[in-house]
């Protein structure tokens, strides 16, 4: 019994990192204003530059460091036209999505010789323990002979806290994202801090696909990413755009997922079909909008695009 | 013809054809990026759609669901909402038609009608739900219509496995009192997949055009859409008509599905990923500037570009995701409104010119 | 000395010169009112100093230094303040953050709160603007958020402050208290540019007077050497009488009559409590009372757009308490809306479709459920040409008229359903001269064929020149009548601030 915990544990652990990498990135550009569908889209050019470069160079760091600048390089697109151009915002997250996975998929089949996928990737990232902790039975195995990647996620989540409410740096982006023109009144470069805050969302989306392609699986095709995306959107906004109510709602539906895939180890699934426990995220999320589950009250000038002085 | 002089006025079909051409144009270059030669390839996509008539019913058959898509999105977009949940709409139009295919034993022709109809109505209820919530919490269309597209998938695919096959990945293939295939037809495209649902999908067009520009419900729909406060004010229930927008949305999506099951597929089976075809429904809806027109013709140039691009990398071996990245480049450029930024652009020049 | 010398000043927007070569000179430690009427250009020149438009032609002086005003933080560092007409405030952030957004105190890169609120709380206590460092700006009152407004400019160290409007928000006291606090702010060597269109003001507090008309400069005065008729003729460019004429009338039968009305806000919170009411044939009723007094939500409860919690409504004998707005309408009741871009127009519909935004459903706009596009033209190009609608042609968005138009149109459709009760809510804010005038004719006209009107505005003056009985209202109930002819502005004033009613003349 004790193992089927521990296994549970290892697997939410697992699943729910490159979500909560994810989700962190999409509040940065949430609470600076633009609404970021392109999460999904984001995390696909993280998984593929993560496994080519990875499959290239041999070192999975590098390639997790050519992940995060893909990913920077893959939001731009969507800060021009969101920011620049003040296109509709979900629109433009449509377009990243389709020209990310079109790259991706594209550069794969142009790489590997017409091949859907990559080759597997034999040099992924490693289990790092934390020596002692890991000896703590049943959490420890779990927690604390985690992916570096894990580490990084839990990291990012303090760090982002810390930014986003103690530093001026993030009281200037939230206040660019409830009241922009307030915020420029005061100085603020309203383009500025939503382009950095978009980069940052790439940045940070693009190395939870990383994880994907080179933690929990060792390859690259169309399939890889299949829907995390948007899962880290849904808990996103379930987590009411705040960094630890994110990290918390995307460790919750890596336990989801998690029991959707081992499921079956313990019989679970002949209770439960596993495609109910992956519906389980969308639903609660929608309940969470409707109000039933709290209320989230997302940052009051997303989606707005915002124009100058200078008509 | 006062709806006709309005939308020539706003002349979106400049940016239609500059984002086009642009979009091509990336496409060309990531062709040189990977060392493909674009001129070649561009002329294999568009021969190959018109080749053989096998080649133009099956290009038919491509850019039947995405009209209807495309105009579930359109529709959606001149009553204010943004559906993008036209991909689960779509699911679940297909497996309310294949559950009326297998499940009930009807003649012939009436076979098809209930399974098309199921589909419709089986979209138009899964689109109910976002227009419910928007209307009544205020909660926005767009993450209830993300979150039901995934809802849509699973329910399609546990449903296909434990209920509408023995545990397998797909259904049997549907009887043939169920089908919109027509010999006539298809003797006529070399035996192409091409079917009546294309018909459907122009009936679906006069019907959006018809009922939002001719009829005082789609005077009601389009005035909520730009302002539901002064709607309220003149007279008209909001929410009502939020949802009936929603739904109207929702059912042509519906049909797109179901046509596309009982036409070119003929079963359903388990998907890892949504199929695409609810998403280009908004690419179709953007590049056709919503009008009834401009999306029978985005539809036919996208439904050119997928079935060239198989094509194109049969032949011509290009990776026949090059098209999807045309795609993209095309809805960037539309949304940014790349015309009209150059346009403001140069007039600012102007005007600092004679400063 | 000089603080702001603005020469030769010159904005173009497509279409239109804002600031057609303006000059404006303000001196150290003075108010210095900006007068002119909406649309003037007082704001885009405001705008230009504060950094937000690049003017097209001329140049800024700053305590003569010559200067290129690229942003507002470069106005900032110039010591230039700006009070918005609408405040420019983060909600759900707290008054200090509000406050040091943008230049905040830090201690190791994190922002320093501590030493922020004793600050605010120091600023605060040297001007004598009452605030809580700590609380949240939903939480706070509206005057309290202008006083926020205005702190921010003073933890900036601004010592040229530009007041926007400040009063159209306020109530008469705290407008007391407003006028106060730049006594101070000019006693510690500050100087303010005050906009306002509102001639009483600029009498009260102002030192000079800069006046400007279409863009143009017209004189710059001192105000102890001029009067508010002198102030006003200047200001729209011709000799205004402060009457219209209107002919003496004998009301007629009673159309509305409200009786012991509630009305709950968005909120929940009454703000209509017990109203009674009773306006007859051929009479205009126009209620006076500051923003926020209960206006709104008695108009949306007489127009069926918000549910009463308790009393009765009135139409010509007929009970039409809590009917949905279309019944309303049709009972015959018509409603110039507060709001016209929220309320009264879907701006992206044509002026075609405008003009039977209630009436598309009906013979002969529409037959059955199809849309007669015919007589919907006509219609249109009727009532365009009756109520001189300057538009292109009737298939041209509203959105690309201009508002004057706009208001004209609204009234145009409202006008021409012939109600009993035509209710006109604010129905001249924001327009220039011409059309105000125009719109007055409207209401008078309506009255004079023996309709009913109930005339709401937050402009005085709009409302004494128009009515025949003024309706008082304070914290959601009638407070007093006041005759327009006999009464002096002073006791209407009074009422509207909640003072004891003099003379009751309630027929």
């Amino acid at each position: 019994m004790l193992d089927v915990l521990t296994n549970v544990l290892q697997t939410t652990v697992l699943y729910a990192t490159p979500l909560i990498l994810t989700a962190i990135g999409g509040l940065y550009s949430e609470r600076s204003g633009v609404v970021n569908i392109g999460l999904e889209g984001l995390m696909t050019i993280g998984a593929f530059t993560a496994a080519v470069v990875t499959l290239a160079t041999h070192s999975p760091w590098v390639g997790l460091l050519a992940a995060v600048a893909a990913g920077v390089l893959m939001a731009l697109p969507h800060a021009i036209a969101s920011v620049t151009f003040r296109a509709d915002q979900v629109v433009s997250g449509v377009a990243i999505n389709f020209l990310a996975l079109g790259v991706s998929v594209y550069l794969v089949k142009a790489m590997y010789d017409g091949a859907a996928q990559t080759p597997s990737v034999p040099e992924t990232l490693k289990r790092l323990p934390i020596p002692g902790l890991d000896q703590i039975p049943v959490i420890g195995p779990a927690l604390f002979n985690a992916f570096p990647t894990t580490y990084l996620a839990v990291i990012v989540v303090f760090l982002s806290y810390y930014i986003l409410y103690k530093t001026p740096f993030g009281m200037r982006l939230r206040a660019v994202g409830e009241h922009p023109r307030a915020a420029e009144t005061m100085g603020v470069n309203v383009f500025r801090m939503r382009y950095v805050a978009v980069l940052i969302s790439g940045a940070l989306a693009s190395a939870g696909g990383a994880g994907l392609s080179i933690a929990i699986g060792s390859e690259f095709n169309e399939t890889t990413v299949a829907g995390h995306g948007f899962i880290s959107l849904a808990a996103l906004i379930f987590g009411k755009w705040h960094p630890f109510g994110a990290f918390g709602a995307a460790t919750f539906f890596g336990f989801a997922v998690s029991l959707a895939l081992i499921g079956q180890i313990f019989g679970l699934t002949a209770y439960v079909p596993s495609e109910v426990l992956n519906m389980l995220p969308y639903i609660l999320t929608i309940l969470a909008l409707a109000g039933f589950v709290g209320r989230a009250e997302a940052p009051a000038a997303i989606g707005k695009p915002y124009e100058t002085g200078g008509r | 013809m006062q709806v006709q002089q309005r939308q020539m006025r706003q002349s979106p079909l400049l940016t239609s054809i500059v984002s086009v051409i642009l979009g091509m144009l990336v496409g060309a270059v990531m062709m040189l990026v990977a060392g493909y030669n674009p001129i070649q390839a561009y002329i294999a996509l568009f021969t190959s759609a018109f080749l053989m008539p096998y080649d133009i019913g099956e290009t038919i058959r491509t850019i039947t669901p995405l009209i209807l898509t495309g105009l579930s999105v359109g529709l959606a977009f001149r009553t204010g909402l943004f559906n993008i949940g036209v991909e689960g709409q779509f699911i679940i139009g297909q497996l309310m038609s294949v559950i009326v295919a297998l499940k009930l034993d009807l003649p012939p022709v009436v076979h098809v009608i209930v399974a098309v109809i199921a589909g419709a109505v089986g979209g138009a209820l899964w689109a109910f739900l976002p227009g419910f919530l928007k209307a009544t919490r205020g909660v926005h269309e767009v993450i209830t219509t993300i979150m039901l597209n995934f809802i849509a998938l699973y329910l399609a695919n546990t449903l296909v496995r434990n209920w509408l096959s023995a545990g397998s990945d797909s259904t049997e293939k549907i009887p043939e009192s169920a089908s919109l295939r027509w010999d006539v037809l298809s003797s006529l495209f070399g035996n192409a997949r091409i079917h009546l649902g294309l018909f459907l999908a122009l009936a679906a067009a006069f019907v959006m055009y018809y009922l939002l520009w001719r009829t005082t419900w789609g005077f009601e729909l389009r005035s909520v859409g730009f302002n539901p406060q002064a709607s309220e004010y003149a007279g008209m229930s909001v929410k009502k008509n939020l949802v009936m927008s929603m739904m109207i949305s929702g059912c042509f999506a519906g049909l797109g599905g179901a046509t596309e099951l009982l036409g070119t597929a003929e079963y359903l089976s388990i998907h890892g990923s949504h199929t695409g075809i609810g998403f280009d429904g908004i690419a179709v809806a953007l590049l056709g500037a919503n009008s009834p027109v401009g999306i029978l013709l985005a539809a036919s140039l996208f439904g050119i570009l997928t079935y060239g691009g198989s094509v194109m990398q049969f032949e011509a071996s290009v990776p026949y995701e090059v098209i999807r990245i045309v795609f993209a480049a095309i809805i960037f450029f539309v949304a940014a409104n790349i015309v009209r930024w150059a346009g403001t652009k140069f007039r600012k020049k102007a005007v600092t010119k004679d400063a | 000395m000089n603080v702001v010398e603005m020469k030769g000043i010159t904005k173009r927007f497509p279409g239109i010169v804002a600031n057609d070569n303006i000059h404006l000179t303000v001196k150290e430690g003075e108010i210095h009112a900006l007068l002119g009427e909406n649309g003037a250009g007082k704001s885009t020149l405001m705008n230009i100093l504060f950094g937000l438009y690049q003017p097209d032609e001329g140049e800024i002086r700053i305590k003569g230094e010559k200067v290129h005003v690229t942003g507002p933080s470069m106005a900032g560092k110039l010591g230039i303040g700006m009070v918005h007409q609408h405040f420019m405030l983060v909600d759900p952030f707290t008054v200090t953050e509000n406050i040091i957004l943008g230049s905040e105190p830090t201690i190791q890169g994190r922002i320093d709160r501590e030493k922020a609120e004793r600050e605010v709380q120091e600023i605060s206590d040297r001007y004598g603007l009452r605030v809580d460092p700590r609380a949240r700006i939903r939480d706070i009152s509206v005057g309290m958020q202008q006083r926020v407004e205005i702190l921010k400019t003073l933890y900036r160290g601004a010592d040229i402050l530009i007041f926007d409007e400040p009063t159209a928000v306020l109530s008469p006291q705290e407008i007391d208290e407003l006028i106060e606090i730049m006594g101070n702010l000019v006693r510690e060597g500050k100087t303010i540019i005050f906009i306002t269109h509102k001639l009483k003001e600029i009498m009260r507090v102002c030192d000079s007077v800069t006046i400007i008309r279409r863009g143009k400069t017209i004189d710059t005065l001192q105000v102890k050497e001029t009067d508010e008729n002198r102030l006003a003729s200047m200001m729209v460019g011709r000799e205004v009488s402060f009457d219209v004429e209107k002919e003496q009338r004998e009301p007629g039968e009673t159309v509305l009559s409200i009786r012991d009305l509630r009305v709950a806000d968005s909120r929940g919170a009454d703000a209509v409590k017990g109203l009674d009411l009773e306006v007859r044939a051929g009479e205009i009723v126009g209620i006076a009372g500051v923003d926020g007094n209960g206006q709104t939500e008695l108009l949306e409860a007489i127009t069926g757009l918000r549910k009463t919690k308790s009393g009765r409504v009135r139409l010509n004998g007929k009970d039409i308490t809590n009917l949905k707005p279309r019944s309303v309408t049709r009972s015959g009741v018509g409603h110039i809306p507060e709001d016209r871009h929220r309320r009264g127009l879907v701006l992206d519909f044509s002026i075609g479709e405008n003009m039977v935004l209630q009436t598309y459903n009906l013979p002969p706009f529409a037959k059955g459920f199809r849309l007669q596009y015919s007589e919907i033209q006509e219609h249109a190009e009727k009532l365009v040409k009756e109520y001189d609608v300057r538009t292109p042609d009737i298939h041209t968005p509203a959105r690309a008229l201009s508002g004057g138009n706009q208001q004209k149109a609204v009234i145009a459709r409202e006008v021409e359903r012939d109600p009993d009760l035509l209710i006109a809510a604010q129905p001249t804010r924001g327009l220039d001269v011409g059309a105000i005038e125009f719109i007055h004719r409207r209401l008078i006209e309506q009255r004079d064929k023996g309709k009913a009107v109930l005339l709401m505005s937050l402009e005085l003056d709009e409302v004494l020149k128009l009515s025949d009985r003024i309706a008082v209202i304070y914290e959601g109930k009638i407070a007093g009548w006041v005759d327009p002819s006999t009464a002096a502005e002073e006791e209407v004033g009074l009422l509207m601030a909640g003072g004891k009613s003099g003379a009751e003349v309630k027929s």
